[in-house]
């Protein structure tokens, strides 16, 4: 006999014996119906291939694991894991809201995890490198003085002790030094913003 | 209230699960193993 034709009970009890090729024709018998029933109920293409996959995996799980019991109900059991999987669902949404994007209102264009883009990180990388080689092409009084504010975050007072100079002496060499690096992006026509 | 409860959801009775889904838990079903030792059930995923 084909075993198209044979019963619910019969490929079910072909399967729990070792014939995977039963699921195959269960599954073709009753997915149009399972899988209509979880979308009436969620009303998402996703979310509903999710729950479709879970159900025939617990089902499959019940069947090796001789949990089964054939009651001629095999159609109404499975339908009943759908159901069930679809309550998770909904119970574990409620946990934590989805909120679904419309035509007018993006909820990315409010919220962002904070972190810089691709594009944004190359540009900083880029200016980074740019403020270093102009830093670099001042002279060496301005640069250390600026270098121990900048980027060892030194007060004037521990600079002027470090290089042996007056604070103002240290104060003025900040100043120049940072005249001069306006003057060096002004020459090189170099872009300094994000 | 009328227009949400006359609201006519798509027509949704000829969908289909994707084939790599069917695939799937075709899959999953040949790799999904029980073995009985003692009394004790141990489920196996084979690769």
């Amino acid at each position: 006999m084909n075993p198209k034709y044979l019963s619910d009970a019969a490929l079910v009890s072909n399967y729990i014996n070792g014939e995977e090729t039963s699921l195959t024709i269960i599954i073709n018998r009753h997915q149009q119906r399972i899988y209509n029933f979880i979308y009436s109920k969620v009303y998402d293409r996703d979310v509903t291939e999710d729950i479709f996959q879970d159900t025939f995996i617990k089902v499959i799980k019940t069947l090796k694991l001789g949990k089964y019991n054939e009651e001629g109900k095999f159609l109404p059991w499975v339908m009943r894991i759908a159901h069930n999987l679809v309550i998770d669902f909904f119970r574990k949404n409620k946990r934590m809201p989805k909120f679904n994007n419309s035509k007018d209102f993006d909820i990315f264009t409010v919220i962002s995890d904070g972190s810089l883009n691709a594009e944004a990180e190359l540009i900083r990388s880029q200016i980074h490198y740019d403020i270093r080689n102009l830093v670099e092409q001042l002279p060496d009084d301005q640069r250390t003085v600026l270098k121990m504010r900048m980027y060892n975050d030194m007060s004037f007072k521990e600079i002027s002790e470090n290089t042996s100079v007056s604070i103002n002496t240290a104060l003025g060499r900040m100043r120049y030094a940072l005249i001069n690096l306006r003057k060096l992006i002004k020459e090189h026509n170099i872009v300094l913003t994000n | 209230m009328e227009k949400i409860y006359s609201k006519k959801h798509p027509s949704n009775n000829h969908l289909n699960p994707k084939i790599e889904t069917i695939n799937l838990i075709l899959s999953y079903s040949k790799a999904f193993k029980v073995s009985v030792y003692n009394d004790l059930m141990f489920e196996t995923i084979l690769n």
